[in-house]
């Protein structure tokens, strides 16, 4: 294979493995736009690939099992918002709560489905006249899931309504400062929930394609980490939606790389290298200044209480 | 001041010892109630469910001793896991830290060559600086580039597994494992005695309680501890006083890491006598040492206390599996509610309930 074919193959698988980060970080930013750090994105995840991966299986309908992990992230992601909104609880604390129990649950009800291939997956999508265009059509368009093309859809829609209408701005003025949103008018727990509440879909999503679509299966801890990759990516791409493309494909690489490099080098040394690899990049970002001047927002984990300063 | 019904609510500034405990254990209580649901949804009669695990641990003293064997990795990590916490210093990372331990603790017993009297010293003496190390590179990170604490602890747990995976599955696969991803087993003078009859290496259970008698006296009685107090309250404070971020930030990861290390090194000579799979090693004693120091309160003699509640529960993990035939994963799921219950509490402790039925001439 020449190297051109290499590297082709490599960004399109890169597009793949990416895409549960691109949903993971895209829910992360909202969350954390509105002032909330939701660290149970890898418990979230668990609960979308255990779920979407039994619905699948039972009902034969791989959209449907992707439509149910969106809705069980979601109410994860409740259960979060509730503790750290309305009872002001440490949001570091009941995030790591929501991991464990996330894993565990998926884990225990999971013990029967342990190792079963999937019936009917998502199905892979060629997309036609694109698919033929030289360089381009093998690297993104042919074989991607239809789950990547939305996710990329999903990101450019999340940074317009972030950045260009009414609801970014409400969105991104309880994040920075809630008590000044408050004094407007907003509705600043309502605006929280509704963020951490999109944030658990998203993560649930994302969960669903690991299971229904890019490894058709189901195994106890099949996220492996990836929805810690998730937090370092939000503040990597600086809470932007369109940078988390980037970001989301480059450690996709990574992942896809520990597979690809393995006659060469030990595979349980390649499989560090994303996680390792998160540590350097936020090593190097924070080379690069206050986090403050990126974006980060103001109030993130601050709990808000209405007349308290 | 609010009122409900009968009952006025007056908020206080600081929770009472009494108010502390009882609403900590309603939590508790609480949260077995949720996972008996679960345990219903599993097909497990809850009530058998609980006497089952009651009669393999608290019923007998081999169930006890079993209890004290789980509780002695979270005793360590635990204490250690407070003071980082009393620095605000958010350690995630004990679980690779134990394993840090395990590591040198495992290199020293094969490869080091050092005669029998001087192995085990040598062992937890390795341990303690590998958990170190491990944890003060978080600490670097955190003060000199700002890398956010959850993050890079939580990444270097993944990044000693897979380096731990590697050593069993390549370098240190031992010739006499027959295939299996372990090391060799320890020299006779590596392995930790046990309380006859039982799995309990006390030697590490006595390391433990002195080490949180020592960090209690650290926290309360020395300039160390002062400015580790001063740190978590403000860092601005800090500032003013003159304190140096680094220096404390070092001392506490020096700590909190060394402590895990300990426990990795303590379960290697103590009870697994050779290097194996991380799954196996740790089990999640790292993380469920985040619940025991936060229900401990900064209080690292707390934290033997709650160890052992924890120690129960990973007991109970194991009088399930094989009772009743459920996956280990059960602890996490009683963990994720018990921590859930724990925090949503929390603001309740800032209320004092007082009756005070209204009176028609009260109203105005």
């Amino acid at each position: 294979m020449g190297w051109e074919e290499w590297l082709i193959s490599t960004i399109a698988r890169a597009l793949a493995y990416g895409t549960p980060l691109l949903w993971g970080t895209l829910g992360e930013v909202y969350a954390e736009r509105s002032g909330v750090v939701n660290l149970g994105v890898e418990g979230m995840m668990a609960i979308g690939a255990f779920s979407a991966f039994a619905v699948a299986q039972s009902t034969g309908n791989p959209g449907l099992g992707i439509l149910v992990a969106a809705v069980a992230g979601g109410g994860a992601a409740l259960i979060h918002a509730f503790l750290t909104v309305t009872l002001r609880a440490n949001q570091y604390v009941s995030g790591l709560a929501l991991t464990m129990f996330g894993l565990g649950l998926s884990g225990l009800l999971g013990r029967g489905w342990e190792g079963v291939p999937l019936k009917h997956p998502l199905p892979a999508i060629t997309v036609p006249y694109l698919a033929d265009i030289p360089i381009l059509g093998p690297m993104l368009f042919q074989n991607q899931s239809i789950i990547t093309y939305l996710g990329l859809v999903l990101a450019v829609v999340l940074w317009v309504l972030l950045y260009r209408t009414r609801w970014g701005i409400t969105l991104r003025s309880v994040g920075e400062s809630p008590a000044t949103a408050d004094a407007l008018g907003v509705n600043v727990y309502l605006v929280r929930y509704l963020a951490v509440i999109l944030g658990g879909v998203l993560a649930g999503v994302a969960g669903g394609y690991l299971s229904v679509e890019y490894r058709p299966s189901w195994t106890e801890g099949m996220t492996g980490g990836m929805g810690w990759i998730v937090i370092a990516l939000t503040i990597f791409v600086a809470w932007d939606p369109v940078q988390a493309i980037g970001g989301a494909v480059l450690f996709g690489a990574l992942y896809h790389l520990s597979y690809r490099l393995q006659p060469w080098v030990a595979p349980e040394l390649l499989k560090l290298m994303p996680y390792a690899a998160a540590i350097i990049v936020l090593a190097f970002v924070g080379l690069g200044g206050a986090q403050r001047r990126r974006g980060a927002p103001g109030a993130l984990g601050v709990p808000y209480a209405r007349g308290e300063k | 001041m609010k009122r409900v019904g009968p009952f006025v609510l007056e908020r206080r500034l600081a929770p009472s010892r009494g108010a502390v405990l009882g609403i900590s254990l309603l939590a508790v209580v609480l949260a077995l109630l949720v996972a008996a649901v679960i345990f219903w949804g599993y097909g497990v009669n809850p009530w058998h469910a609980y006497r089952v695990i009651f009669q393999g641990t608290l019923a007998s003293p081999q169930g006890w001793a079993e209890v004290v064997r789980r509780a002695i990795p979270l005793i360590l990590c635990g204490v250690g896991l407070v003071v980082a916490f009393r620095a605000q210093f958010w350690n995630i990372g004990a679980e690779g830290q134990i394993l840090a331990g395990a590591v040198a603790a495992t290199g020293v017993a094969l490869f080091s060559g050092l005669p029998d009297p001087w192995l085990l010293p040598a062992m937890f003496l390795a341990g303690f600086l590998a958990g170190a190390v491990w944890g003060m590179i978080p600490a670097l990170l955190k003060v000199k580039l700002r890398v956010n604490d959850v993050i890079s602890t939580l990444m270097l747990n993944y990044v000693m597994m897979y380096i731990v995976e590697w050593l069993v599955h390549g370098p240190w696969k031992g010739p006499t494992a027959r295939g299996f991803a372990y090391s060799d087993l320890f020299p006779r003078a590596a392995r930790l005695p046990l309380i006859p009859g039982t799995r309990v290496h006390w030697i590490t259970l006595v390391v433990g309680v002195a080490m949180a008698i020592a960090c209690a006296f650290l926290l309360s009685r020395t300039k160390l501890g002062y400015e580790t107090r001063v740190v978590g309250q403000s860092q601005d404070a800090a500032r003013y006083a003159g304190i140096d971020f680094l220096k404390v930030t070092l001392w506490v990861m020096l700590i909190s890491g060394g402590l895990a290390g300990l426990a990795g090194a303590g379960e290697m000579a103590g009870v697994h006598y050779r290097l194996r799979s991380p799954a196996h090693i740790s089990m999640g004693y790292g993380y469920t040492a985040i619940i025991v120091a936060w229900l401990a309160r900064g209080s690292p003699l707390a934290a033997v206390v709650t160890a052992l509640l924890f120690g129960l529960i990973f007991a109970a993990g194991d009088v399930i599996k094989v009772a009743l035939a459920m996956p280990f994963q059960v602890t996490d799921v009683f963990n994720g509610l018990i921590l859930f219950f724990l925090i949503g509490s929390e603001l309740l402790m800032y209320w004092h309930i007082r009756w005070a039925p209204k009176r028609a001439a009260s109203e105005g």
